[in-house]
């Protein structure tokens, strides 16, 4: 359809050069111009005479000065001539290099296939077909007329985290929070997006937003974690440290972790789930390697197919002395691994090794 | 699609002008009539095609399409709809391609309605009008293509810059781009004249309408910008001879002294080779104040974004068609025939005096505006000439034109009597003393407002003298006299009424001088008075606007305790562009203004406020407003008209050749 159009335009402005070339080529107008000219410097000159601009005599001698132009510019009039050779030259010229130029130009500066924007359309445009920034905006707007939707509030917050806009994300979850009270998912959510905002340093007021969310969830890692930040941004290492241990240990596989690990790494302490568990006080200690025996145990009852960690699960219990659980762990394993000799020799093996087995 | 289409049109219009800018020349040179009247037809051709794009370039910032690089910087879509189109040109890709549109209506024009031309000389015109065209249409797509695009298109644009969020912009610009523009037509007349090598006084008659056309414009669009400096910049200042400024006047004196000279030219026959030069001149300072604006060279609100790459191009531009033109005249100017000799005492010879008065002003105005540019650009040493420059230099020269113009006026052609002048003139020099005893009794104040009102005074009945002259000899009866007034040619009418404008305009710059001024610290409640009128501050307030916060004082002026006028003086902060501007408050009292304007906020809520009392100060802007509707007058004369239908007749009963 654009193209139609360009052929259109570019039909017209050949046109324009064409048809004076084809039609039939006329006179002169040069003379009759001259003598349209000479008949009002005449009438002039006797307006001025009539408003005593110029005297009888004077205006006498201005009328034969404006004749003698009027005979030196016929004098002066060259001869006229079209010649077929030069219409048809001119013509090809046209038509050829007319196109050829404006379509050249256009194919380097312009974006054909690149449709009109108008923002209306755009923010009307069916849900599927909308770009996110029409999307957003149109929700923005409604948002603006219903500051109390509480659930606006909550699709566009993240999107804006998504986007880098950290400062309308924090002004979102505040709206959200204001309308329905805090959750610790949300206050850590806020939190986050106050920090952002901030580039990175967990302002006071980020702080509160998460120690509320511990509020009501103690466990929740992500207001852990920035709360061991904000003691980390302090001056706080120790505890910042601390916390974070904590929190490898409890996750080592957690999305978030590879972050802990760099921080901790940072801060000149062992990142390794050993080293962790190592750092802390005896007691502490042995709670963590009960925890994540347990984590190990749960895993494998939902999945009993992995052979190494049903080896480290029975060496664990040993070495907590819990033996009995030990044992039913390694019945456990081999009713799982039922079918494949090879793992019920490596668990007789290590039953052997430690002494439990039957 | 729309976008992209007004994006090839303007493609499409660049190839164009070539044919335009070639084909009629190659016409010229073999003789061919059939070339040279490919002119016409590709003019209004090209006209239609920069029309399509600007229309798209407007469609895309009232449709607020953010694919548009163009539309982004300078749109918001919360703008109000007049911003948005205003917009369109309130901006540099914008503007030019609106610089290039008034270049091609020029065009579209001289085709339309020269058809009394010679041929030859309308050919070469055209010809030279498409070389123009061409190379800003070049100079846009190259360097400021107002249809770059964006992909993905953001949501929201930056909006425009707030000073310009006014209704200024949608009239000062068009205006004062009609006068600058108006005089490529006048150049092309000129650059086509020479390259015809027929210089006449027909010739003369062909350009004048133009001139009158572009002079008129150029001299709304001058006053039009002033008004909206005064209202906008907020302590009352309407004339800062800043180098913009000083832009703008350069063509409208070289304009000014082109009208006259081609009245001798018209009638005479004479004067022709520095008519062609001033045409030359005229458009040559116009481009000179685009390089000067659009380069970098200097920073102000109206040189938008500027790029280096941008001032090189336009100073080819300058260069080549300066150069090229200038080169021309060299070429053709021996061949003149020198025109009749002429009396010192004459019509002539004040018109001649009148050129050397104004192209010395404006030779002045070309020292203090690029000396301290070429003194900062040699030796990095910033120099700042401002008024008293201006003032010492520019005064002395203008005051001469001042005092003559309503002489000249009375003098005939070939033999003047200037005595019989100067009794004629008794009556308009009393007129000027009355007038200045009576204001110097009830304001007293500086002796050069009184100086300057008399002078005014003495302009604008001087400058009628000549028609009532005619109008009233050996005659008492009304309707004689309505007959023969309107039996005078329109032409005397429009000189009558422009050079009255130029008194009026004077006058007002004069009463300045009386002006109150009180500089403060505003609060609700506070009275302030302010010569005849009290103005007393309401109340202070935050209102919402579209795109914008305003602080507004609500204020009541009032005359012997009567209301007479409310003012809502504001400051606006624009939160997209952090940006704040100040809205005047301006009522008009009889001739004076009262003009109330907020500076800034203070911590303890008080507003720090000017308030002034302007005598007379609309003056100066009606003074240009008569002057333009001279030029109307003079535009409408029956020599300007008569010939183009009998011509036209006449030219269908020739046989062809």
């Amino acid at each position: 359809m654009v193209w139609v159009l360009f052929a259109f335009l570019t039909g017209v402005a050949v046109l324009a050069v064409l048809w004076p070339l084809i039609r039939a080529p006329r006179a002169s107008v040069r003379e009759a111009s001259d003598k349209a000219f000479y008949q009002i410097a005449v009438s002039g000159i006797d307006r001025d005479v009539e408003r005593g601009l110029i005297t009888p005599d004077d205006a006498a001698a201005a009328r034969v000065e404006a004749a003698r132009r009027l005979i030196a510019s016929a004098h002066e009039a060259t001869s006229r001539s079209i010649s077929p050779t030069r219409l048809r030259v001119t013509a090809l010229a046209a038509i050829v290099l007319i196109p050829a130029l404006s379509l050249g130009l256009y194919y380097y500066l312009g974006n054909p296939d690149y449709p009109d924007q108008p923002l209306e359309a755009r923010l009307k445009a069916p849900p599927g077909q909308m770009d996110v920034n029409a999307a957003l905006a149109k929700i923005e707007k409604h948002l603006a007329d219903n500051p109390d939707d509480a659930r606006g509030w909550e699709i566009v917050a993240p999107v804006y985290m998504k986007m880098g806009r950290a400062q309308d994300a924090a002004e979102a979850w505040r709206n959200v929070i204001r309308l329905e009270g805090p959750t610790a998912e949300r206050a850590s959510a806020f939190g986050q997006a106050l920090t952002f905002a901030a580039n990175g340093t967990v302002t006071p007021q980020a702080r509160a937003a998460f120690e509320a969310a511990l509020k009501e969830e103690p466990d929740n890692a992500q207001a852990r974690f920035f709360v061991a930040l904000a003691d980390e941004q302090t001056g706080d290492k120790a505890s910042a440290l601390d916390a974070y241990q904590k929190l490898l240990v409890e996750g080592p596989d957690a999305p978030w972790a590879p972050v802990v690990r760099e921080r901790v790494e940072k801060l000149g302490g062992a990142s390794g789930p050993a080293a962790a568990i190592a750092a802390m006080p005896a007691e502490q200690r042995e709670q963590a390697i009960r925890g994540m025996v347990a984590g190990l145990a749960a895993r494998l009852e939902q999945n009993g197919g992995d052979l190494e960690g049903w080896l480290r699960l029975v060496r664990s219990y040993t070495m907590l002395r819990e033996t009995d659980r030990a044992r039913a762990a390694l019945a456990d394993a081999k009713k799982a691994l039922v079918g494949n000799a090879q793992a019920v020799e490596q668990l007789d093996a290590l039953a052997r090794e430690l002494g439990i087995g039957g | 699609m729309i976008v992209e289409a007004g994006h090839y049109a303007l493609v499409l219009a660049l190839a164009l002008a070539v044919a335009q800018a070639v084909v009629p020349l190659w016409g010229l040179r073999r003789g061919d009539p059939a070339l040279m009247a490919t002119a016409a037809p590709t003019a209004i051709a090209q006209f239609a095609l920069v029309a399509i794009s600007f229309i798209a370039l407007s469609w895309a910032h009232v449709a607020s399409d953010f694919s548009l690089t163009n539309v982004i910087e300078n749109s918001h879509s919360a703008k109000p709809l007049i911003y948005k189109i205003s917009g369109v040109w309130g901006n540099h890709e914008g503007s030019m391609l609106l610089w290039v549109l008034i270049l091609v209506v020029f065009g579209a024009m001289v085709a339309a309605f020269s058809r009394a031309m010679p041929d030859d000389l309308r050919a070469a015109t055209l010809a030279v009008q498409a070389w123009i065209s061409g190379a800003f249409i070049l100079f846009i797509l190259m360097t400021s293509n107002p249809f770059a695009r964006v992909f993905p298109a953001p949501i929201e644009g930056r909006d425009l810059n707030p000073v310009l969020q006014d209704i200024g912009l949608a009239i000062h610009p068009p205006l004062l781009y009609f006068g600058y523009v108006g005089f490529s037509i006048t150049f092309s007349f000129a650059a086509g004249a020479l390259i015809c090598g027929r210089i006449d006084a027909a010739w003369a008659r062909f350009v004048r309408p133009w001139t009158l056309l572009a002079w008129m414009f150029l001299t709304l669009g001058i006053a039009m910008g002033s008004y909206w400096a005064y209202y906008t910049l907020g302590w009352g200042g309407f004339w800062f001879w800043d180098p913009v400024e000083n832009a703008s006047l350069m063509p409208w004196l070289a304009g000014t002294a082109l009208l006259h000279s081609a009245t001798v030219m018209e009638k005479r026959d004479a004067l022709k080779v520095w008519t062609i030069f001033l045409a030359i001149l005229a458009f040559s300072l116009s481009l000179l104040g685009t390089f000067l604006v659009r380069s970098g060279v200097l920073t102000s609100v109206h040189s938008f974004a500027s790029d280096p790459q941008r001032g090189v191009f336009i100073l080819m531009i300058l260069v080549f068609f300066i150069g090229g033109s200038l080169a021309l005249f060299a070429w053709r100017a021996p061949e003149l025939k020198p025109g009749g000799i002429f009396a010192p005492v004459s019509r002539e010879g004040s018109l001649v005096l009148n050129n050397l008065l104004l192209t010395a002003s404006c030779a002045t105005v070309f020292v203090g505006t690029l000396y301290p540019l070429a003194l900062e650009a040699f030796t990095a040493e910033k120099i700042s000439v401002g008024a008293p420059f201006f003032n010492l230099t520019f005064g002395p020269v203008f005051l001469p034109i001042l005092l003559l113009m309503p002489a000249a006026q009375l003098l005939a052609w070939k033999r003047g009597d200037l005595l019989g002048a100067a009794q004629r003139l008794t009556f308009a020099a009393a007129a000027g003393f009355v007038v200045a005893l009576v204001l110097g009794a009830i304001h007293g104040g500086p002796v050069l407002s009184i100086v300057g009102v008399m002078i005014a005074a003495y302009l604008v009945v001087g400058s009628f003298v000549e028609v009532f002259g005619r109008i009233f000899t050996r005659a008492i009866s009304v309707s004689t006299a309505w007959s023969r007034a309107v039996g005078l040619p329109r032409s005397a009418w429009g000189a009558a009424f422009a050079h009255a404008g130029v008194g009026v305009s004077l006058f007002g710059l004069a009463a300045t001088g009386w002006g109150v001024e009180e500089v403060l610290s505003l609060r609700a409640g506070d009275v302030v008075k302010a010569g005849p009128y009290e103005v007393a501050v309401m109340s202070t307030q935050t209102l919402p606007g579209p795109n914008y916060r305003a602080t507004v004082a609500r204020t009541l002026v009032r005359s012997n305790g009567a209301v007479v006028a409310t003012l809502d003086p504001a400051r606006r902060f624009y939160p997209t562009r952090q940006m704040t501007t100040t809205e005047a408050g301006i009522v008009t009292l009889g001739l004076g203004q009262i003009y109330v304007s907020l500076s800034g906020e203070n911590a303890d809520g008080s507003l720090d406020g000017r308030v002034y009392w302007k005598p007379f100060v609309s003056l100066i802007w009606m003074g240009a407003l008569i002057m333009a509707f001279g030029g109307l007058l003079s535009l409408s004369d029956r020599r300007l008209r008569i010939g183009v239908a009998r011509r036209a007749r006449g030219v269908a009963a020739q046989p062809a050749e």
